[in-house]
């Protein structure tokens, strides 16, 4: 088992964007990472490898790097980072297609458009925050029985659930021009709003009970940092890991918001 | 009793499907809620769960199904080691908790009229499991999700995110002993506190990183559950521990390919012909070796995780018949319509191909078994409540009366520790020695709104207001804590890999041999060395040294922490299924090959003992009175595993 492995192994450089802390300098270091052909391993198992043996390159001893992750098969969003200057969860980027051949290296950062906690970990509470600003929930009375929801067609259902699939990872407010890092959280409600909470609104209005809640919505889609900033860069869409259609939710809420906006105009309402 | 406290608060600790349902019942009820999650509550292991969730509905019923059958179902799965109140209680929720869901809007997979679909599971003959494409457990969470951020919009749910559980703070001794708040730590600026509430609820999931690599979150060490463990809460039936027969084995996890597949129509094959490694394509159909069907003619691809998974082990393992001589078979779908397949099961076909880099479209997966799921838990106790059966839910029951769970005692799924209470994965209470597939997320989501109505009414009336808690007992709680994490900060050294001492070299150590000892086979000699092995890791734990020493984001800390713990309930998992001199459901043992229901039809509870700190055991009947004890075999035509249809020619 040794012998045959030997021939299977290769040493990987994974360099790596760190920082101690937020208000501190950024640096990097390079680790060194046996990685096996054919055995699945991905950007987790050499950050986990690097955790049990944090050694850089050049011999110094550090600190284990920090990051976060959660179901390692790209469902939850919390590995989210940029690799090779390109935004997407970390555990579904595989070493043998990313780093194929002896000495290869693969460059890791935190994601830019969010505030760093510690080198690979940022903090991502505006994107939730974001969630309460468009009341990304359907408001239904109470708990108890009332019988089922709505009824909705086959095409319907589809639909919302390609929406639904959103992990809130961010890599579509990462990939955007129009979002930008933002560290005071009371200019966070002014502030573009990003690609995923308008798809969320489109989501939700178009739940029959959900839409109860429709003109807040709209309103806050109308107003500064609402669904007229997004600059049309398409970013977005062409970053979201789960291929949420983001740039038509973007020109359905625009649409919705213009005419909400004309009756608004016209009822004073 | 006294007074009504109108101002009540209560912990729950963990944001997955358990933790939220707990927290909008509460909030619901007027009660102040504190969540705290290691993670963001929306990156929860819930959104790993896959395949669906099941309820009895109309049409189930027309066709001779009920609410009585999923009942039968569920304790018969779990090979009648549930106690069964509680099991009748949750079945015949079921479908009212289908009905909240979907007010909530959760896109449900529809039939062309606009009914929800139903699909059919591993454990049944009737389609009774509801689902939303193949990530269910990822939109019944966002939906509870956004329900709690409503709450906590209103001010009524404060999340406590990246947070870790240290400690239930108590208060009394014995029969009075009270839970009264918990330490809990910023994984961020490590700071310490203590957070007093009314009532705790635990609701920290399942502890697959015990065996190493699972189709668990990495945040499922088990940890909370373990201190709770070590702080006197009780720790039943740990020796259940289920292995899902169809995962995709990866460097860093095993990641799970859901009995949804297999529920779609999805055949576990293997080549008939021993070593032949031809393209799956061009294996024709009778020289495949469909070794469920064969073996279980009626259930086919369907019978229970812990059967399915034997016979994938022992068809690699004994017969050497896995798929290219490694230990892996077939799941085939490829004969599938591609746009059914992409309707019903895209989400993980689509992991399938990026983890495995093949469309199972096209070809056939390969997969094996992998840890997946904790039936044992914190044991729990409940307030049996009898009434009338009911024609349409228990249909065809044969009696008059039936015994369910009565809807808010204060007592429900409380732990030994008053005040304390056990949701979820972490709770031991409904899956018996094996959980049906499907059932997970009914069971979390049913504790929170059944169970939670209980600790709404203990809060309000039962539970001592916490200002009449002295203040020194939370500051002397903080205190012990400050205390663990400075020996452990005291040991760091930059750059630090001596295997000896390195917490994740002694991790990957206890999960190897946990995994080897204590899974799909168990034998009493291979689990006594496993025992030695543990108790030496345990030793080598008591020098371990971080490479961190630093007070800032430290997850070297949290994580050497947890494996501290993750290694004394490991020992209460090990040592449970030495004791249990049996098989049953998930437990097999070919030392004791039946299930003995003289010595064992109990509940394993293991009582940490703090001065050797090692488990003391005892052993509760299991309450019945629903249904009478059968042998579970689903069926099988043959106890001999099948020999190759042609002799072995490598």
């Amino acid at each position: 088992m040794t012998t045959a492995t030997d021939t299977r192994t290769r040493t990987i450089k994974i360099k790596i964007k760190r920082c101690d802390g937020p208000g501190k300098p950024a640096y990097w270091q390079t680790f060194s990472v046996p990685v096996k052909r054919g055995e699945g391993a991905n950007v987790i198992s050499c950050l986990q490898y690097i955790a049990a043996n944090p050694i850089t390159d050049g011999g110094v001893a550090t600190t284990p790097v920090a990051w976060k992750s959660g179901c390692l098969e790209e469902v939850c969003g919390a590995c989210t980072m940029v690799i090779n200057g390109k935004v997407r969860q970390s555990c579904s980027c595989l070493m043998d297609s990313a780093c194929p051949n002896e000495g290869d290296t693969l460059t890791l950062e935190p994601m830019r458009k969010f505030p760093v906690i510690r080198d690979l970990f940022v903090d991502r509470t505006r994107l939730f925050e974001s969630l309460k600003r468009v009341k990304a929930w359907v408001p239904i009375d109470n708990l108890w029985e009332q019988g089922a929801g709505p009824k909705e067609t086959p095409d319907e259902q589809q639909t919302r659930y390609k929406l639904s699939e959103c992990m809130s990872c961010g890599c579509c407010m990462d990939a955007c021009p129009q979002f930008h890092q933002i560290a005071d959280s009371a200019k966070w409600q002014t502030a573009f709003i990003g690609a995923a909470p308008i798809s969320q609104v489109r989501y939700f209005n178009l739940h029959k009970t959900g839409a109860t809640l429709k003109a807040d919505r709209l309103s806050e889609m109308a107003s500064q940092g609402g669904v007229s900033d997004c600059g049309n860069a398409q970013n977005c869409v062409k970053h979201c890991p789960k291929s949420i259609p983001l740039t038509e939710s973007i020109a359905a809420v625009g649409r919705a918001t213009t005419i909400h906006a004309i009756k608004q105009f016209f009822t004073g309402k | 009793m006294a007074a009504e406290n109108k101002n009540a608060r209560v912990i729950v600790v963990g944001g997955g499907l358990a933790g939220l349902a707990a927290c909008v019942r509460l909030a619901e009820q007027g009660v102040s809620v504190d969540c705290f999650s290691i993670v963001p509550v929306k990156r929860s292991h819930s959104v790993c769960a896959q395949g669906g969730i099941n309820a009895t509905n109309e049409i189930a019923r027309q066709q001779g199904f009920s609410e009585w059958m999923h009942m039968d179902e569920t304790l018969f799965g779990g090979d009648f080691l549930a106690d069964q109140p509680p099991v009748y209680e949750m079945t015949h929720w079921a479908p009212r908790i289908i009905d909240l869901l979907d007010r909530m809007g959760v896109p449900f997979n529809r039939t062309p009229e606009g009914q929800r679909d139903l699909r059919l599971f591993g454990g049944s003959l009737f389609k009774r499991t509801h689902f939303s494409g193949a990530t269910t457990g990822q939109q019944l969470m966002y939906a509870l999700d956004e329900q709690v951020r409503r709450y906590e919009a209103e001010g009524k749910v404060a999340k406590y995110e990246s947070w870790e559980f240290l400690w239930p703070i108590t208060r009394g001794e014995g029969a009075e002993r009270r839970c009264v708040g918990i330490v809990a730590q910023d994984l961020r600026t490590m700071q310490i506190r203590a957070f007093p509430a009314e009532a705790v609820i635990m609701a920290t999931g399942g502890c697959g990183l015990i065996f190493g690599k699972s189709t668990n979150s990495v945040m499922c060490t088990g940890g909370a559950a373990a201190r709770c463990y070590q702080a006197g809460a009780w720790y039943a039936n740990g020796e259940m521990i289920q292995v899902h027969p169809t995962a995709i084995p990866g460097a860093d996890k095993c990641r799970l390919m859901s009995e949804s597949a297999r529920g779609e129509g999805g055949r576990v094959w293997v080549p008939a012909k021993k070593g032949d490694t031809r393209d799956p394509r061009q294996i024709p159909e009778n020289e495949r070796y469909y070794l469920l069907e064969e073996r279980y003619p009626k259930y086919g691809n369907l019978v229970p995780r812990d059967i399915a998974s034997r016979e994938i082990f022992s068809v690699c393992v004994d017969d050497h018949m896995g798929v290219d001589g490694r230990n892996q078979v077939y799941l085939d779908l490829s004969f599938k319509d591609r746009d059914e397949l992409d309707r019903k099961l895209g989400g993980i076909l689509e992991i399938y191909e990026k983890f495995a880099g093949e469309d199972p479209h096209d070809v056939p997966m390969k997969i094996f078994p992998a840890v997946h799921y904790t039936m044992g838990g914190l044991w729990t106790t409940f307030t049996p409540q009898e009434r009338p059966a009911d024609p349409r839910q228990d249909l065809n029951c044969g009696r008059d009366t039936v015994t369910g769970m009565k809807f808010g005692a204060a007592n429900t799924m409380m732990t030994n520790i008053t005040g304390l209470y056990a949701f979820g994965e972490c709770n031991f209470a409904y899956h018996g020695a094996t959980r049906l597939g499907a059932n997970a997320l009914l069971s979390c989501i049913f504790d929170g709104l059944f169970s939670g109505q209980g600790v709404v009414n203990y809060v309000r009336t039962e539970a001592e207001p916490v200002e009449n808690v002295h203040q020194s007992l939370y500051d002397e709680a903080v205190q012990q804590e400050h205390f663990k994490t400075q020996r452990l900060i005291e040991t760091a050294e930059a750059g630090h890999n001596d295997p000896a001492t390195n917490p994740y070299q002694i991790a990957l150590e206890m999960g190897d041999e946990m995994t080897a000892a204590c899974t799909v086979v168990k034998t009493g000699p291979r689990m006594e060395q496993a025992m030695t092995r543990l108790r030496e890791l345990q030793d080598r734990y008591q020098n371990v040294r971080l490479a961190d020493g630093g007070m800032w984001t430290n997850q070297n800390l949290s994580f050497t922490r947890a494996l501290g713990d993750m290694l004394i309930l490991a020992e209460a998992i090990l040592q449970g299924s030495i004791n249990r001199e049996e098989s049953r459901g998930s437990h097999y043992r070919p030392d004791f090959p039946d299930r003995d229901d003289q010595r064992f039809h109990k509940t394993t509870i293991a009582k940490f003992n703090a001065k050797t700190g090692r488990p003391d055991f005892d052993y509760r009947d299991v309450v019945t009175g629903l249904v009478k004890l059968r042998p579970r075999d689903y069926g099988k035509t043959s106890s001999e595993p099948k020999k190759s249809k042609e002799p072995a020619t490598v």
